[in-house]
């Protein structure tokens, strides 16, 4: 064999080793949804009969379809409000920037630097001050304005090619109008990628919702799915199948948006 | 509205526009599109001033006090000497510093080699294998948390497969010890973000000529040779932003440490975010003993990316 067809192999080999690894968790996590309890933990490899069963008991045990509702609905304000403020105030660092503007840019760009662990106690304080635990405005709140977005936007908004503002504005369309009827139109692909990482970002997000989240009927699904293992007997079963259904919509998501999923998240280096 | 404020400023501005009547116009226009600009990033700013900024501030502030409700007093450096004192509090450290070590350098080099090996046109299935790598970044983190849980459980899957490959003669109880609870955190990361840091160094990679690496190939450079010499060197200030996101991450971890290990056995994988959480929810609550601790987060976070960028700026 020539060297040339050996390297090729290897890389073949490699990648294809790590998109096995890559994949085996979630393989895993599928066959495990159908087995029982004892079997998982036996590491069985085949599909199971216990599919109906599992369900069965997660749905006695839990109320599944509240917090999915909970997932849905907080990820979703989340998305929209998100989209809105950030992407208004990308735009607006970019076309109307001056030294203020940009030197706002700058301070903002250094909230990316403060860890969650040091403010979540300052804000658990002022949402209980506020009434704002166990609701939605308190899950959403605090994540509506990253500089991550604001950041994405303005870098995309380089690409909203400047005629289009000038002629808008000649035709007499105001500053608003030519946000919503102009800009949103032509930066779909902006905002799928951003819809797609904030909609990711909230519906997996978990310390936040552990703090302010209390009631049984507030629960969103990593909430549910981490109560379930925190007992002392684990129905490995049941959980894995709640497990499946809160990844499914996420690995859906990803499936149907990955590159601009990739986009956005590389959007920075651009 | 805020443009019928007169300030000495303005009315100066005025003065001297009265003299020409069409720059005016234009001045009247570029203030008001002006005023509409700061109008436009208002509401994001102050969000991010209310949620990030003022927070930190009060963190800050209640970090000198002790005290729970009613009884909250000064305490002055009461709770920082505390924290040099704490067993937990350095346990907590040293367990995300050896994350930190032993995981990220690992993780970027894997992604790196995946990256380069994905970045060839000619590859077939390239799309596919790109895919898979990306996959396990679309699941949440207290759900792979879960995943890894039972899948290295004490009769599990991998010491199953482990004994049967002669690896080892005996299960090993993964989250029953110290370093093997450990090893777990840091594989299970791997997995979780390899994918993620290789989408960067694809984009990375993208914006590199590719008639570099044809007159690398040329000049004979072999493969190892130029993903030393040509695409290290030049993914360099993306390798940096992954390295200071990885870090930022990794100081920050909770998920994993809360469903993977439950910061068991004996404290031994627990994080420090892990250690405020406690500190503020379960045991009984010291919101200014907590305070303090997050304040020396944020500022080894901001230390930690500070150097990182010195150090990626000099060489």
């Amino acid at each position: 064999m020539s060297k040339k067809k050996l390297i090729s192999l290897v890389k073949y080999a490699v990648l294809s080793v790590a998109a096995f690894l890559s994949v085996f968790p979630l393989l895993w996590m599928l066959i495990s949804a159908t087995n029982k309890s004892v079997d998982v933990i036996a590491g069985r490899l085949l599909p199971g009969t216990h599919l109906v069963e599992n369900f069965t008991t997660l749905v006695e045990r839990t109320d599944i379809f509240r917090a999915l509702w909970n997932s849905f609905r907080n990820a979703a304000v989340a998305t929209i409000a998100s989209l809105f403020v950030c992407s208004i105030a990308g735009y607006g660092f970019e076309i109307y920037h001056d030294r203020g503007k940009d030197f706002l840019m700058s301070i903002l760009l250094l909230s990316v630097m403060v860890p969650f662990a040091a403010i979540m106690i300052p804000l658990f304080m002022m949402f209980g001050k506020a009434n704002l635990l166990n609701t939605t405005a308190g899950f959403v709140l605090p994540t509506i304005s990253t500089a991550f977005l604001i950041f994405l936007f303005r870098q995309n908004t380089r690409s909203f090619p400047s005629e289009v503002l000038e002629s808008a504005r000649l035709d007499g369309l105001g500053e608003l109008g030519i946000f919503f009827r102009m800009y949103v139109p032509i930066m779909r692909s902006t905002y799928a990628a951003a819809a797609v990482i904030t909609f990711m970002n909230a519906w997996n997000s978990y310390l936040w919702p552990v703090i302010i989240m209390q009631k049984t009927e507030s629960k969103t699904m990593p909430l549910l799915i981490s109560d379930l293992i925190a007992g002392y007997v684990t129905d490995y079963g049941m959980v894995m199948l709640a497990v499946t259904i809160s990844i499914l919509p996420t690995i859906l998501l990803f499936l149907l948006l990955q590159k601009n999923f990739a986009e956005g998240i590389t959007a920075s280096i651009k | 509205m805020m443009e019928r404020e007169s300030t000495p400023e303005k009315q100066k501005l005025e003065k001297l526009l009265l003299m020409n009547e069409k720059p005016n116009k234009v001045m009247k226009l570029k203030e008001k599109q002006n005023m509409i600009g700061w109008g436009f990033v208002l509401p994001a700013s102050l969000l991010i001033l209310i949620f990030y900024f003022y927070p930190i501030f009060r963190a800050f502030v209640l970090s000198f006090q002790t005290g729970v409700g009613a009884n909250i007093r000064f305490a002055g450096l009461a709770n920082y000497k505390r924290i040099f004192l704490d067993p937990l509090f350095k346990t907590s450290l040293s367990n995300v510093f050896i994350y930190l070590v032993l995981q990220v350098p690992m993780m970027l080099f894997f992604a790196l080699i995946l990256a380069s090996l994905i970045n060839d046109e000619k590859l077939k299935g390239r799309s596919l294998f790109r895919t898979a790598l990306f996959l396990p970044c679309a699941t949440s983190l207290v759900s792979y948390a879960i995943i890894f849980r039972s899948m290295f459980a004490l009769d599990g899957f991998v010491n199953a497969l482990f004994i049967k490959l002669s690896v080892i003669d005996r299960p090993i109880n993964w989250i029953g010890h110290p370093w093997t609870a450990r090893i777990l955190i840091v594989i299970a990361l791997t997995w979780r973000w390899t994918g993620y840091n290789m989408i960067f160094y694809l984009a990375g990679l993208q914006n590199i000529n590719s008639s570099i690496y044809e007159a690398a190939k040329i000049d004979g450079a072999n493969a190892f040779s130029r993903f030393f010499r040509i695409t290290i060197p030049l993914l360099k200030p993306i390798i940096l932003l992954t390295t200071i996101m990885s870090t930022n991450g990794t100081l920050q971890i909770f998920d994993e440490t809360m469903n993977l290990t439950n910061g068991g056995p004996a404290n031994s994988t627990l994080s420090i975010s892990q250690y405020i959480y406690k500190l503020s929810f379960v045991y009984s609550p010291r919101f200014g003993y907590a305070a303090a601790i997050s304040f020396v987060v944020f500022l080894i976070v901001a230390m930690l990316a500070f150097m990182q960028i010195r150090v990626g700026d000099e060489r």
